[in-house]
């Protein structure tokens, strides 16, 4: 398997960026953080449009960045995608040429990717003799994506590709991003500040706070971690993923497995076997010491406790571990008192309600 | 109507501008890519050499190109010492100081609409494998094409248009350094006003239809001309 290893320092003063990650070569990997947290920084420290003083870059096992010995790839010789927050394709060439302006670059094609599998993937084949200025926001940045593909790059680096587009657009893209990412073997460093980004495309998770990196690692795991704000916040949750296993159409609910367990959800439409992503709010959890025997929950699982901490205005947040998975509950202090919850202790969490994201 | 002298006057005129307009294009053009590129601290004192012409004298320009380029100015001595001569009252020099006095029109348009460009399309050019030379050519020459044909039409109208550098560099040789400018002052020297008359004519006309086409076919690339 191949990884991504970054480490980068900057200094401008006002802004500082300082990261030492390491990263699978797999799947989409999410650079999470607010604006000026660094994270598009550091995905065009990556890209070498912007030179860490002090870096190290190695993706693939080929060394892009090494300040050390004073190495520093140009971007244009880095066999990388780039997709930028405005899709910035040339105002002066058809889409058609758009696409092709890179694909001439390179000396061959050899990877699976093929320009005509990334216009039907991002289904653009009908775009391909207009100019950029009559397309709509949500076509320029498929456009756009296509055009990075179509390289068969190593890896694909989106900085905030869907921040710049309405909700109605976003809906648009998404399900080519999943599809892209269930469909291609490229690995893809996603910049985001939408939790709601993240926990339909992440697989691994960075959190970026001033140029820093919080934490890094698989999404649930990750997003679960007491010592990052986000397990804090109201809207926390847990991203699991699974797989369809029985639909009960008589009581209107699906049952997907996991590792270590099932839930019924409210039915989906989709096959038996499909993978999905399910999102767990933290509020939506509550724990029980005793198996609770007569409750209209149905999702009642075992679990054990793998952290507490305070949180504000008589809050604490519960981290569990739930078979493989990790998950999230917010509950009052006072119950957590009252029930002398301690690290370590098995107990049982009730689901109330589970949201079911993009199918994959 | 027209003598044969003024024909000359115009053939030679036309000669000058489209050699010194292919010229400043030449030094012009990366000249004005690195006013726009560049964070130097020299961008400064660059931006207001190139523009000095704007506001210098032409006379003032003429009579230190006559020096220099004199057989006991640096420039004479050097061009002296390669076997070419001296350049004052010659068509060579009449083209130095051609491009050096029309430059700002073309280095001004050009850095403007390089500047207009941004950064995005170049950095969009660079993921797509374009290396920097490739992507001038690929990417900057045609986006800039407004100010290319901008600058190539003010540089040419205005090297039309100048008498004071011409008079001072090139004086008043037919055929060979006697421009249209320097051949209407000719003839109101001598009282000649029809001739005048008719000159003046063609290039108040000419004149025109270059501000005209700037104005109206290139309205709607503003930024890429400075006469706004």
């Amino acid at each position: 398997m191949t990884t991504i290893l970054a480490r980068f320092q900057l200094d401008y003063g006002d802004f500082a960026l300082d990261v030492d990650l390491k990263l699978p070569g797999t799947g989409i990997t999410v650079l999470f953080g607010h604006s000026g947290s660094g994270k598009t920084t550091l995905l065009r420290c990556i890209a070498g449009l912007q030179r860490a003083p002090q870096g190290f870059l190695e993706i693939n096992g080929n060394t892009w960045q090494d300040s050390e010995r004073d190495l520093f790839l140009p971007t244009y010789k880095r066999p990388l995608g780039y997709v930028f927050q405005e899709a910035n394709l040339f105002p002066h060439l058809t889409v058609q040429d758009n696409l092709h302006y890179g694909l001439k670059r390179i000396k061959q094609n050899s990877g699976t990717v093929k320009l005509e599998h990334a216009v039907e993937l991002l289904g653009i084949g009908h775009l391909m003799e207009r100019m950029p200025e009559r397309l709509s926001g949500g076509e320029r940045q498929r456009v756009a994506i296509a055009r990075a593909l179509a390289l068969n790059p190593e890896i694909l680096l989106m900085d905030e590709p869907l921040a710049s587009l309405d909700f109605k657009r976003k809906q648009e893209i998404l399900p080519f991003l999943s599809r892209l990412h269930q469909q291609l073997d490229i690995p893809v460093l996603y910049v985001t500040h939408s939790q709601q980004e993240v926990a339909q495309l992440a697989d691994t998770l960075v959190i970026l706070e001033d140029g820093r990196a919080l934490a890094s690692g698989p999404l649930s795991e990750t997003q679960s971690r007491l010592d990052v704000p986000l397990a804090q916040e109201r809207e926390a949750a847990t991203v699991w993923q699974a797989t369809i296993a029985e639909h009960e159409a008589e009581y209107h609910l699906t049952r997907v497995t996991f590792t270590g367990g099932s839930l019924s959800l409210p039915a989906v439409d989709a096959e038996i076997g499909t993978a999905l992503r399910v999102q767990i709010y933290a509020r939506d959890v509550s724990i029980a010491v005793e198996a609770p025997t007569a409750t209209s929950i149905l999702n009642v699982l075992p679990a054990t406790i793998t952290g507490i901490a305070d949180s504000r205005d008589g809050q604490s947040v519960i981290r569990l571990q739930v078979g493989n998975q990790a998950l999230l509950a917010h509950i009052t202090r006072k119950s957590a008192l009252m029930l002398d919850l301690q690290i370590g202790m098995a107990v049982y969490v009730q689901i109330k309600g589970i949201s079911t994201l993009t199918h994959q | 109507m027209l003598t044969s002298a003024d024909l000359g006057a115009l053939l030679l005129t036309f000669k000058v501008a489209s050699i010194a307009t292919l010229v400043m294009l030449l030094f012009g053009t990366p000249l004005a890519w690195w006013l726009a590129r560049t964070r130097s601290s020299w961008k400064g004192i660059i931006n207001a050499v190139v523009a000095l012409p704007l506001v210098l004298p032409p006379t003032v320009l003429g009579f230190y190109l006559l020096v220099l380029m004199g057989p006991t100015g640096a420039i004479g001595k050097f061009t002296a010492w390669l076997g070419l001569g001296t350049l004052p009252f010659t068509f060579p020099g009449l083209v130095v100081a051609s491009v050096l006095y029309s430059l700002p029109f073309v280095v001004q348009p050009l850095h403007a609409s390089f500047a207009a460009i941004g950064e995005q399309p170049l950095e969009a050019a660079a993921t797509l494998r374009s290396g920097p030379l490739d992507t001038f050519f690929s990417v900057v020459v045609p986006l800039a094409k407004p100010g290319f044909l901008t600058a190539s039409i003010l540089g040419f109208a205005h090297t039309v248009g100048e008498f004071g550098v011409v008079l001072m560099v090139g004086g008043n040789i037919p055929d060979k350094t006697r421009v249209v400018s320097v051949q209407i002052y000719n003839h109101v020297e001598a009282l000649e006003y029809t001739e005048a008359h008719w000159l003046s004519g063609w290039l108040l006309l000419f004149s025109f239809s270059v501000l005209l086409v700037l104005y109206t076919v290139l309205k709607t690339h503003p930024v890429a001309h400075p006469l706004k």
